[in-house]
């Protein structure tokens, strides 16, 4: 997992290993999945209107198929520029 | 021709345009993004995701070249802490015809702002705040659906 911006600070990690379930089949199921067991990521999640994701670097749709990704990131919209 | 650089390096405009006039072309199009210096911003922070920028940005040059026939596409984005006045971007595009190239260095302008994975944070008066994106910025990318 890799995380950035405000969703970073909020974790309060760059980056972590997590072995999810099997059930774990979407974006969003990940992120439920990691907001049930940490405070943390549930506060960086809490607003998933404001989440934005890429898988294997693919910038995707949260409710996009997990697949057996090496790499998913979550993070605010871009504001670059 | 296509350079696509994200770094912490100073970025100077007149290296830049140098950069893409050796492309030969009859028109050069740029644009120079500052750190705005009219609202109390002391710092700004830009945080990205490497290698997936450095792809986005590839991806949107690319698309770009192929769009507006361009003979060149330079963007260069900063990275890291800067201060106002100083450049965060820049992007220079080459075409035989001024046409093309003015609309094709709007065009990665609007569409780096909402598809390349940056974050901008900004300190005033020792206080930082994570820059809310705008929907304007989604306006100005949306008119480039081709």
């Amino acid at each position: 997992m890799l995380y950035f911006a405000w969703v970073r600070e909020r974790i309060g990690k760059a980056s972590e290993t997590v072995s999810p379930p099997s059930e774990v089949t979407t974006v969003a199921a990940l992120i439920d999945w990691l907001a049930a067991g940490s405070t943390d990521h549930a506060a960086a999640f809490v607003d998933r209107n404001r989440l934005r994701a890429a898988v294997d670097q693919v910038f995707v749709a949260l409710d996009a198929p997990l697949g057996s990704p090496r790499e998913v990131a979550i993070f605010p919209p871009v504001t670059g520029g | 021709m296509m350079t696509v650089t994200v770094s912490e390096a100073t970025i100077d405009a007149g290296t830049e345009f140098a950069a893409i006039s050796a492309s030969g072309a009859g028109g050069i199009a740029t644009f120079v993004g500052l750190v705005r210096s009219d609202d109390g911003v002391a710092i700004l922070s830009l945080e990205h995701y490497p290698g997936a920028t450095e792809a986005a940005l590839r991806a949107l040059a690319d698309t770009a070249i192929a769009r507006w026939d361009l003979i060149g596409a330079r963007i260069t984005h900063r990275v890291g802490d800067m201060h106002p006045g100083e450049i965060v971007v820049f992007v220079g595009t080459a075409a035989r015809h001024r046409g093309a190239a003015l609309e094709a260095c709007a065009f990665l302008i609007d569409r780096l702002k909402t598809e390349a994975p940056f974050w901008k944070k900004e300190t005033r008066g020792g206080e930082t705040s994570w820059v809310e994106p705008r929907d304007s910025d989604d306006v100005a990318a949306a008119r480039w659906k081709a």
